[in-house]
């Protein structure tokens, strides 16, 4: 994280000497481009709040360490519940090796972290703002099925399927 | 439109009473609600102004040519090659992503590799894969690169294809 930092100040500096009027003309666009996103950007952060309140980590764990369903079942809830939160890798992956440890299969993580990391419905009223909504309708849906596959191959490879 | 801001309106106000509502009588469900905004608004709060200053500055000093030479119409497989650094090498999530998207777009960059750069920045960025390995084990995250990186590369020359028919403008 202090390496965005340095980068910045960084780059800022070195922009400065360079040119002082295009280093202003560069801090003017990102304080625009920052407030043109802020009414979206307002909006996922209230649907995040309300997605970690209702659907906490305990949640996600119970649904997914519910050994008693087919895996292909679990595999699928895992996809979706990794489509509809927005959870930092610092709590997604210890969960994660966690529920390895508790029996879940790799597969089944698998969906979860990939549509976690690829999917967002969450980030869409951001998505939107730039691309419009057929592409990002698109956009998910594509990587929905992407996240599919590599379930589905990491089953093969670890011998969950067959 | 006007209908849908009205809507936002009232939904904010709704979510900002139910969260004054929570904090006065003690409903602790809804206290985790402003917990959670918190907690997400300073992370977001940490990383945001400094993307976009780096925005800024890669608007004003990088020229069209240069990235229309690497990212554009003739860049052949060097620009997925790009997209993909680049991808890896992004911090935060989505929300990062989307807006330098948007400016490589602005600058030259051809629909096909943007989207390949937003997969890449979703699925391989590095430090979090180096924490994945170590959490699931190398086999789990060679297997998810090596089977979802292709997919991302050839869904995006789909995708960029059938929106350049379109006449798609970002």
């Amino acid at each position: 994280m202090h390496y965005l930092y340095i980068i910045t100040i960084f780059a800022i500096f070195v922009s400065f000497i360079s040119d002082r009027e295009k280093t202003i003309k560069a801090l003017k666009i990102a304080f625009k481009k920052l407030v043109k996103v802020l009414t979206p950007l307002l909006t996922m952060i209230i649907f995040v709040s309300l997605a970690l309140t209702f659907v906490p980590d305990r949640i996600i764990y119970e649904y997914l360490a519910d050994s008693s369903n087919n895996r292909f079942v679990a595999m699928t809830i895992a996809a979706f519940l990794g489509s509809i939160t927005l959870m930092p890798g610092f709590i997604a992956f210890p969960l994660s090796g966690i529920l390895l440890n508790k029996g879940v299969p790799y597969m089944v993580l698998s969906a979860f972290t990939t549509t976690l990391m690829m999917v967002g419905v969450l980030t869409a009223p951001l998505e939107k703002k730039y691309f419009g909504m057929k592409v990002t309708v698109i956009r998910n849906v594509i990587s929905f099925g992407i996240a599919i596959i590599v379930a589905l191959v990491t089953g093969v490879f670890f011998w969950e399927i067959f | 439109m006007r209908w849908t801001n009205g809507a936002k309106v009232i939904g904010l106000f709704a979510y900002i009473a139910f969260l004054i509502f929570s904090f006065v009588k003690g409903f602790d469900l809804g206290k985790q609600v402003g917990i959670n905004f918190l907690t997400f608004s300073v992370s977001m709060a940490k990383i945001l102004p400094c993307a976009f200053v780096l925005i800024g500055l890669f608007e004003v000093w990088v020229k069209k040519e240069t990235v229309e030479k690497h990212f554009g119409q003739e860049s052949g497989i060097r620009g997925y090659i790009w997209a993909i650094l680049l991808g890896g090498t992004t911090v935060g999530g989505l929300y990062v992503s989307f807006p330098v998207a948007h400016s490589l777009y602005n600058k030259g960059a051809k629909l096909s590799v943007i989207f390949t750069y937003i997969g890449a920045s979703a699925i391989c960025r590095i430090p979090m894969t180096i924490y994945e390995a170590s959490f699931m084990g190398v086999k789990f995250t060679a297997i998810r690169f090596l089977v979802s990186l292709p997919l991302v590369v050839l869904s995006s020359i789909a995708l960029g294809a059938y929106l350049e028919r379109r006449n798609y403008r970002m």
